[in-house]
């Protein structure tokens, strides 16, 4: 490992404006959904499309700067090493954003919902809505003014199973893709490649239509109570790592067929199928957890 | 490599010119700087917030602010101390000497390390903004417990929440930077357990804050979905649960004050040896102590909530968790104490606060050992009690430890000696508008004064007219401190490489003031 090497960038633009850009985001975001009910967040659509414009902008740019030094050859091995650790870290903050939603999940299953029925030391809560009976998934919560609960829940044994399959077959794709690339076999590389970004977007077409049958047919919606809520936040975070995973794909697929990478220089494409693999298991552990049982 | 003389060019030019050189810098050095500086101007806000919640509780009786404004300085006063103070100072010191320590050129990730900093100033614009907004700026608390914060919270919760989003990447960003660092960027020679203590205290607090940062934009999540949405995550008429809140906020909560005390035992455990002119007594132990600390923060959340009614079996295993961490806290006490026994000690301003940190943070753990007591706690939960502890483990805790980090790094950075009696200065009045604040606050607290309330009954009086004469004594002070920074800066007898009397490290083997690049080669590390 040579240390006398290590890259140490120059003066730069681009984390300031990010940083102006995130602001944008961020204030355009609370000013739009603050005003959601009076239809008073204009100013703050127009703040956050003007954020999404200047960030998406700095990040090509940002991208493109240090892709071009990557292919300069200013990145030493320790240099490459730690954009590994980052990208590992990275992904394991993704991994603890995912346990808070399971962590609910998990509590209100096997602890808050049978106290609200009545059950063990802390069953006194159950004098607040006399009469509820807990049951899983939720479906007859206790106002159903309030939060009227779902018909029925998503059979598990149809599009979710499909999905499972997409996904994990998109993981073996995305590997046999890597081994390719390795091998510099750029035809397989390219189909295999392909293939995944092709079930990454199935997915989430299956995904959406899952959407619009919760809301059209069932009645499961955000408002539903509890079950509800759990299986929207999990699922919806999901729904978005996999589009920004698939956004990742399409990009790193460009860059091979730019011809980016060697067999022994492609952190960048590590990168993506790490990240597409996290998304593959945060996957399975929904599919089990959220639909299944 | 190819490429080496493109590199020796980049690496040495020294600092640009203009403003422009802090905005865009990718020096590891100014970065520190720049989250000292923006530290300290959050401490002196968030001082003033406090010193509006001690005036009022001057006398009994509402005098100078209203409660719900109340609500508000005692809840923007904690975030505002918490995560613009304490955190961005820890990350501060970590951007000036770790890579010093471990003999690296710069961070790891240099541009994404200006990214964390300058993400700061906007996220806590946009939390001070709200102040100003229809309805008053959050007034739940610093620990924003659902309901008071989704059902009844002010419009301007949507502005807080996405404040705390982008605290979080912030801190994510900067865990990170400071992880790869530390794995990658030692120079050869620097095993692991070479590591100086600031270092490896550095190294757990990024693991502790990647792992519970995510679970902060996990809750905050959850609450905006809550308020806008139509979910009921913390609302039982949908099935959901209040408590629910409570224990994902303390999942990251309690991990959250360990990582404001782990590099404050990191710093103090690089003062003592120094001006105790001995090695640190158990070295190894005070990492194993680190870790197993870490690990424990993780499982001990509920001792936070011992009154909304757990399970008893939740009560007990939550009790004796916690009581636990005391172990490896007294081992890392006995440690400090054991380096200063038969030492040659002298006692310039960095060991003052050092030793004042070692006698008060124990105070500190002796009350959380008391509130630990599960049965007891009911007692002491909400009332002033839980106040002094944490101010205790927290200001001449934390906040001291940093305090005695800046003197004892001082004249590394600036070139120039601070002047000594002016820091004794400080440093008394501190010692003692510290203690003067804090310590009627467990008597008030054991008697049964409640927290977080504008007034209250007349046989309070006298303790609170004692902590808020402290409090303003404690924050006039700091002045003190500003004016000393700015005079070092300025001038003042040059300092030399080692500073100190033979201390330890290699930042002690570059010049004073350090030059803009250090280690550029690495250095051997026999
Ligand atoms: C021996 C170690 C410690 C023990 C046993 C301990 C125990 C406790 C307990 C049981 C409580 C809850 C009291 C209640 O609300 O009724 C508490 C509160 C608190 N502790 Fe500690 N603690 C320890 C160390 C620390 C340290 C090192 C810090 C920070 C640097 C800290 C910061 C806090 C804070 C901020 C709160 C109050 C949070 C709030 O409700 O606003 N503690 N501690
Ligand atoms: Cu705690």
């Amino acid at each position: 490992m040579s240390h006398e090497t290590y890259y140490v960038p120059a003066q730069s633009r681009w984390p300031i404006f990010a940083s102006i850009a995130l602001f944008l985001l961020a204030y355009g975001a609370g000013t739009l959904i603050n005003g959601l009910k009076t239809q008073t967040g204009d100013t703050g659509l127009l703040l956050l499309l003007a954020g999404a414009f200047m960030m998406s902008l700095i990040l090509i740019g940002w991208f493109r700067h240090v892709i071009n030094e990557g292919m300069d050859g200013k990145f030493s091995p320790q240099a490459d090493l730690s954009f590994r650790w980052g990208m590992s870290w990275f992904i394991f903050s993704e991994i603890m954003f995912f346990v808070a939603f399971f962590g609910a999940l998990f509590y209100v299953r096997t602890l808050a919902v049978p106290w609200l029925g009545g059950e063990g030391e802390k069953g006194v809560s159950n004098m607040l809505w006399q009469g509820f009976e807990a049951q899983w998934p939720l479906l007859t919560t206790p106002d159903m003014e309030q939060f009227p609960g779902a018909r029925a829940v998503i059979d598990p044994w149809h599009l979710p199973l499909i999905n499972t399959a997409i996904l994990i077959s998109s993981s073996f794709t995305i590997t046999l893709a890597h081994h390719a690339l390795k091998a510099e076999r750029r035809s397989a590389i390219i189909l295999w490649h392909g293939l995944t970004v092709v079930l990454g977007v199935i997915f989430l077409f299956f995904q959406a239509s899952e959407y619009i049958e919760a809301y059209q047919e069932l009645g499961l919606t955000l408002e539903s109570g509890i079950y509800g809520a759990t299986f929207f936040i999990l699922t919806g975070f999901h729904g978005l790592h996999v589009t920004l995973g698939t956004l990742m794909l399409i990009i790193i697929w460009i860059r091979v067929l730019k011809g980016h990478f060697t067999p022994d220089s492609h952190f960048g494409y590590e990168a993506v199928a790490w990240y597409w693999h996290f998304v593959d298991v945060v996957w399975v552990g929904l599919f089990l957890f959220v639909y299944v049982f | 490599m190819n490429t080496i003389t493109k590199v020796e060019h980049t690496e040495h030019h020294g600092p640009a010119a203009g403003i422009s050189r802090w905005f865009y810098t990718t020096n590891h050095k100014d970065i520190g700087t720049l989250y000292l500086w923006f530290s300290f101007a959050m401490f002196l806000t968030g001082g003033c917030m406090a010193l509006m919640i001690r005036a009022e509780l001057f006398q009994p009786g509402l005098q100078l602010i209203q409660p719900d404004f109340f609500n508000q300085m005692t809840t923007m006063h904690g975030l505002i101390m918490v995560f613009g103070a304490v955190m961005p100072a820890f990350v501060g010191l970590a951007n000036w000497m770790l890579p010093m320590m471990v003999g690296a050129p710069d961070m790891a990730l240099p541009r994404m390390n200006n990214w964390s900093f300058w993400i700061l100033p906007f996220a806590f614009a946009m939390m001070l903004s709200t102040l100003f907004m229809d309805g008053g700026a959050p007034n739940f608390g610093w620990t924003f417990y659902a309901p008071l914060s989704t059902t009844y919270a002010p419009p301007s919760v949507t502005y807080f929440i996405f404040a705390v989003h982008m605290m979080g990447i912030s801190s994510i960003m900067g865990a990170i930077n400071i992880i790869a660092t530390i794995l990658n960027m030692r120079a050869p020679g620097m095993t692991m357990m070479k590591l100086p203590l600031f270092v490896w205290t550095w190294l757990i607090t990024a693991f502790l804050l990647i792992a519970v940062m995510p679970v902060l934009a996990g809750v905050v999540t959850m609450m905006l979905m809550d308020i806008h949405f139509g979910t009921s995550f913390f609302n039982a008429a949908g099935g959901g649960d209040p408590v629910l809140f409570q224990h994902v906020f303390w999942f990251f909560g309690h991990p959250e004050v360990y990582i404001m005390i782990l590099p404050a035992f990191g710093i103090v455990s690089e003062i003592i040896p120094t001006f105790a002119r001995k090695r640190l007594f158990g070295y190894s132990s005070m990492v194993y102590a680190t870790s197993s600390i870490a690990f424990l923060s993780f499982i001990v959340w509920a001792h936070h909530m011992f009154t909304v009614g757990l399970p008893l079996m939740g009560e007990l295993f939550f009790m004796y968790a916690t009581m636990l961490i005391a172990v490896p806290t007294g081992v890392k006490v006995f440690n400090w104490v054991a380096t200063m026994f038969r030492g040659s000690m002298t006692f310039e301003t960095p060991m003052l606060f050092a030793i004042a940190f070692v006698v008060l943070f124990t105070i500190g753990g002796f009350s959380g050992l008391m509130l630990a007591i599960a049965p007891a706690d009911f007692q002491y939960h909400d009332t002033y009690f839980v106040v002094a502890h944490f101010h205790y483990v927290l200001v001449p805790g934390a906040v001291f430890a940093i305090m005695a980090g800046v003197y004892y790094w001082l004249p590394k950075w600036t070139g120039h000696y601070y002047p000594e009696t002016m820091g004794k200065v400080h440093f008394w009045c501190s010692f003692v508008g510290v203690n003067l604040t804090f310590f009627p606050m467990h008597f008030i607290g054991l008697a049964g004064m409640p927290r977080r309330i504008p007034d209250y009954a007349l046989q309070f009086a006298d303790f609170n007219m004692i902590a808020s004469i402290g409090a303003f004594i404690f924050g006039f002070s700091q002045l003190i401190f500003l004016v000393l920074i700015i005079k070092t800066i300025r001038g003042g007898s040059p300092a030399t490489s080692e500073v100190w009397d033979e201390p330890t490290g290699l930042e002690w083997t570059v010049p004073s003031p350090a030059p803009y690049h250090t280690f550029t080669t690495p250095p051997e590390v026999k």
